[in-house]
């Protein structure tokens, strides 16, 4: 016995460590992945990113050159600290706190000492670079916006975060990503692929030649240009015009389905997103919960659209034979159901056709239209289901699948909506306010506009959208192909022709624009908001749907602003300019230009907060601009509106 | 005439085949774990290679020198070399060199000698001078004694010089004694204090007390020979004992550094924040080597050509680390290969052990077998994660003058004690 016992301690070990090789070297051995290796350096050749130009060449978006300071703190050697700190334009505490940090990271690999130096720094700099043994200058790449709007439009370019990394491992460390905007919806094209090559490394990182010769280097792709729909001068034009004010304006080329402009406000420049200040403005930015910059009020923004969704029950109405256009309806001051009414402006007695109804804007006949289009088989549960099925084919109620980066669906609520609410018996006047927009319809700018689109077109959309070309690709079908609404061609034509009388001398005859026969459509919004947990009424929204010229339209528009009382009050003017803008190209009527940058309204927007009572609509006297910022909005206007040469 | 012929073929040929091919194949690794650049000049004597290759060529010399003394010469003169070995191990406290944290290595010229590599087979040889006299009783307890002291000795001297992996080679003795019939109940006592110290550590004092508890009753049960109440009785309390001062001696006693990397053997640290600092800091080198050993796949990455190796990021790779170049470069089947040719080489000696008819040779093999095995174990283990992290060369594979002739010396001497098997009565 006692002459075995090492004798199998020794097999027993030889089993035990073949077993562990087995492990370790068969059965854990993952294939040889070369970015998980730490023993293979990864240097990343970064391609040009895109530039971004607008729909007539204009370039918007570029690149620019920055330098990052980058320390090695083990190759650092004693240095004229005072002359490097004044170099740099940072104080010797700065120095020592960043240096520490440096190195508590790493003595060996480079860390970023100090971002983004101004190009007359760097030229300083360079110069003396050679003093400073450890400290190196970097070359990185960052947009340069040669343009001070859109920034809703364009987006911004970030540093990836862990969670993308992970997500997408494309990227690295320290790796720009799109973060909104065009940026991140054409991302892939704009950033192009990046090269890459693998350097074999000692354990104290030093490069030791290239792994394998280079055999699986590879080189960078190019970013792609591209040139997007929106017309610079009308997106700036409409900046301006929202300044002070807040909410969405998008015009599309119904044609198309291209954008021309998509403003939100309030805006901010997007040049204060790049460089040193980025972080600091971002987070500046984002904190702003109550004017809400980052919110793309034109996509994001979900309102209930009011008046302009009145033209959708006429067209359901004539597409289900519910009513003809020459059936008129009297107005009695509302329209009563029940014990209820709802009031409307109508002078009492009024007998409204559908022509009549649009130009008046009258509550009474689209509540008799929307309970016809309800009841039209008996059952409002099938007639809400067909409405809704209508209004779907307008592209409400659902994402526009377009190439925009942010978005909402809205509300277009059918049968199934109510479910909850209305579990057994269901009649047309339970939701009676869908009639006049209101209730349970929501809409954003952007579904408001492709609606006007489709009107305008007389039964057919393009899907909105921002690209107008990327270099040697051609557009998706899905922005090519025509889409057709669930309404025959002939029964636009007594809706167009009402919108048309809005103009002529219905709700937007102030607004008249000469030689141009614009169709339109004013909504006013009641809104409220809970403060204090107590439901308040706010200034209504004003809100404004058009589509100009009458005949082979080449512009549709929807702008909603926030608490601006009535429909033509704000965003009538807004509309009728941008109009006139997009196809004169020159201005008119000075007077709403004027009217418009002189109001501001900050004082609606600061009352919910004041924490003090207040008054709404007719009992609000509006706030004036000051003087002085006056004076520039008006500097700015001449510099938009001076011809190209 | 005829015997005289015989003379030369009464060396054991396998056990010298399978030293050379550790030795070998250990320089390859040696070259391709310590080589910089393309051009390699094989006696470039500034680099380990080059030296190695030189200790290699000198090992011949050596082998003659050991196969030409006189095979009694040994026996006879166990005595004295164990002296020396002694005294130049307490020599090194006065000019001794210390090379990292440890005063191992008496510096000669531009050579360093490391003592402790010697000391093992002198002691290996005094102590197989000791067990076969024929005064002596191995179940007496006096006589243990005095084997234990021969073996302390050099045990306390080495661990006294910081250097606790030659600390460890000692206890292989055990191995041998128990051989030549050290009662078995010192066997029960070692597995039980190792069986009790890991499990108290793992778990807790007090589950190993139960296990403890269970398994005496169990005992007591099932097995024929039945144990008195009185001493199971005696025999838990002294669990219970080890088990809390085993714990005790690891809180208190254990500097952090053997601490940690106790902790991370038995996977005692479970906040993965702290373990991916130890992963960096002192475990560093057990992950590189482990992600080394794991890169080779089945067939390797090819000599000379793994990432890791040719980027030094096993540090100490050509000593210590050594069995981790082979894991990468020569995959499970080379690295298979390496552990089956050791295993080999120990059974070889101790089959030739056993056929001893001298009882000082058959000592002397065991310690040689025991020796290596220790060495073994405790190298490749701690490279692959098994034990914890504990700095001993692998024999005959490691770079280093000192360590490949002291084991040179440790298996001709036997290798000259078993061609001599025939001249024995």
């Amino acid at each position: 016995m006692r002459q075995f016992l090492l004798f199998i301690t020794i097999i027993a070990v030889g089993v035990l460590f073949i077993s562990r090789l087995f492990y370790l070297q068969v059965y854990n051995s993952s294939t040889h992945n070369l970015f998980e290796d730490n023993a293979i350096r990864k240097v990343y050749d970064y391609p040009k990113r895109g530039f971004v130009y607008d729909r007539n060449g204009e370039l918007l978006v570029a690149n620019q050159p920055s330098y990052d300071v980058m320390v090695i703190p083990r190759e650092v050697e004693p240095l004229d600290t005072l002359e490097f700190c004044s170099l740099l334009k940072i104080d010797k505490e700065k120095f020592i706190k960043t240096y520490n940090k440096a190195r508590r990271y790493s003595p060996r690999l480079p860390s970023v000492f100090v971002s983004h130096l101004s190009k007359e720094d760097y030229a300083v700099l360079q110069e003396k670079m050679r003093k400073f043994r450890g400290f190196y200058i970097q070359k990185r790449s960052l947009r340069n916006y040669e343009t001070t709007i859109g920034a809703n439009v364009l987006g911004d370019i970030g540093e990836v975060n862990n969670r993308i990394i992970k997500r997408r491992p494309y990227y690295k460390m320290g790796d720009l990503i799109g973060k909104q905007g065009v940026e991140a919806s054409y991302e892939k094209t704009l950033r192009g692929v990046k090269g890459i090559k693998f350097i074999q490394k000692d354990r104290f990182n030093r490069n030791i030649g290239p792994y394998k010769n280079g055999e699986f280097d590879t080189i960078p792709e190019q970013g792609k240009d591209i040139t997007i729909t929106i017309d610079a001068q009308l997106q700036a034009y409409g900046e301006l015009l929202m300044k002070n004010k807040r909410g969405g304006v998008i015009a599309i080329e119904p044609s198309s389905g291209e954008i021309l402009a998509m403003v939100a406000a309030p805006t901010y420049d997007p040049n204060i997103l790049v460089g040193r200040d980025r972080s600091k403005n971002f987070t500046k930015l984002f904190n702003d919960s109550i004017a809400k910059p980052l919110f793309n009020r034109s996509l994001q923004g979900v309102y209930e659209p009011g008046s302009p969704f009145k033209l959708m029950n006429a067209l359901i109405a004539l597409q289900e034979g519910v009513m003809s256009p020459n059936e008129t309806v009297t107005c009695h001051g509302g329209y009563r159901y029940g014990n209820r009414i709802m009031k409307c402006h109508c002078n009492y007695g009024t007998r409204n056709d559908m022509i009549g109804g649009i130009q008046r804007s009258c509550n009474a006949y689209f509540a008799t239209t929307y309970r016809k289009i309800l009841d039209k088989n008996g059952s409002a549960s099938d007639g809400i289901n067909t409405w809704s099925k209508h209004a779907r084919s307008f592209g409400l109620g659902q994402f526009l699948n377009n190439d925009l980066f942010v978005g909402q669906k809205g509300r277009i609520p059918d049968r199934d909506y109510y479910k909850h609410i209305y579990p057994k018996t269901f009649y047309s006047t339970y939701t009676i306010s869908n009639a006049i927009g209101q209730g349970e319809v929501a809409t954003t700018p952007i579904q408001l506009a492709n609606m006007a689109a489709g009107i305008a077109n007389r039964g057919y959309y393009y899907t909105p959208h921002i690209i107008k070309h990327i270099e040697g690709e051609t557009l998706p079908e899905q922005f090519t192909k025509a889409k057709y609404t669930s309404i025959d061609k002939r029964h636009f034509e007594p809706v167009i022709e009402g919108m048309y009388q809005v103009y002529k001398k219905g709700t937007a005859a102030s607004l008249q624009v000469k030689d141009i026969d614009i169709c339109g459509k004013t909504g006013t919004v009641e809104n409220f908001v809970k403060i204090d947990s107590v439901k308040t009424q706010l200034t209504d929204h004003s809100i404004f749907l058009a589509f100009a010229p009458k005949e082979d339209p080449k512009i549709a528009i929807a702008v909603f602003v926030e608490n601006g009382y009535w429909g033509s009050r704000f965003a009538g003017k807004v509309a009728s300019l941008m109009i006139e803008k997009h196809i004169k190209g020159y201005i008119t009527r000075t007077d709403l230009e004027e009217w418009l940058l002189k109001h501001s309204l900050e004082n609606e927007y600061a009352k919910p907060y004041s924490g003090e009572p207040f008054r709404i609509n007719g009992g609000t006297t509006l706030q004036i601009v000051e003087e002085k910022e006056y004076f520039q909005l008006k500097k700015k206007l001449k510099t938009i509106n001076k011809p190209k040469s | 005439m005829v015997r005289d012929t015989n003379r030369h073929f009464k060396f054991d040929w396998i056990t010298i085949i399978l030293f050379f091919l550790l030795v070998g194949f250990g320089y390859l690794n040696i070259l391709s774990a310590s080589h910089t650049g393309n051009d390699i000049s094989y006696f470039d004597l500034t680099q380990p290679f080059g030296k190695q290759l030189i200790f290699i060529f000198l090992t011949f010399g050596l082998i003659v020198l050991l196969l030409a003394i006189d095979a009694k010469f040994y026996e006879r003169f166990s005595s004295i070399i164990y002296i020396i070995a002694m005294l130049s191990l307490v020599g090194l406290f006065v000019f001794g060199k210390n090379v990292n944290g440890a005063t191992s290595w008496y510096a000669i010229g531009g050579m360093t000698l490391q003592p402790s590599e010697f000391a093992k087979m002198a002691t290996a040889l005094a102590v197989a001078k000791y067990v076969s006299d024929l005064n002596t009783n191995i179940k007496s307890f006096k006589d243990q004694i005095q084997i234990f002291i021969i073996i302390i000795i050099p045990a306390i001297l080495v661990l006294l010089q910081n250097d606790t992996g030659s600390t460890l080679v000692y206890a292989s003795f055990f191995f041998v004694l128990y051989r030549e019939g050290l009662p078995k109940f010192y066997l029960a006592i070692g597995v039980a204090l190792i069986l009790i110290s890991i499990l108290s550590l793992k778990f807790g004092a007090i589950i190993t007390s139960i296990m403890a508890f269970i398994f005496l009753l169990a005992f007591h049960f099932l097995s024929k020979k039945k144990i008195r109440i009185f001493e199971s009785i005696l025999i838990f309390i002294a669990a219970i004992a080890i088990s809390f001062g085993v714990k005790f001696f690891y809180q208190s006693i254990l500097q952090p550094h053997q601490k940690d990397r106790i902790s991370l053997w038995l996977r005692l640290e479970k906040d993965p924040a702290k373990l991916e600092k130890m992963k960096q800091t002192f475990a560093y080198n057990l992950n590189e080597s482990e992600k080394a050993i794991s890169s080779g796949g089945v067939t390797g990455r090819g000599f000379m050509k793994g990432e890791r190796t040719t980027g030094k990021f096993v540090p100490e790779q050509h000593t210590d680390y050594i069995f981790s170049t082979v894991g990468e470069e020569w995959g499970f089947l080379g690295s298979s290969f390496v552990v089956i040719i050791f295993v080999l080489l120990l059974l070889r000696i101790l089959h030739l052990a056993e056929l001893q008819k001298s009882q000082f040779s058959r000592v002397y093999g065991y310690g040689v077998a025991s020796i290596i095995f220790i060495h073994f174990f405790i190298n490749i283990g701690m490279v692959m994660g098994i034990i914890p992290t504990i700095g001993i060369p692998l024999p005959l594979f490691s770079y280093g003058g000192s360590g490949l002739w002291a084991f040179t010396i440790l298996i001709f001497i036997f290798i000259k004690l078993d061609s001599n098997r025939i001249n024995e009565w």
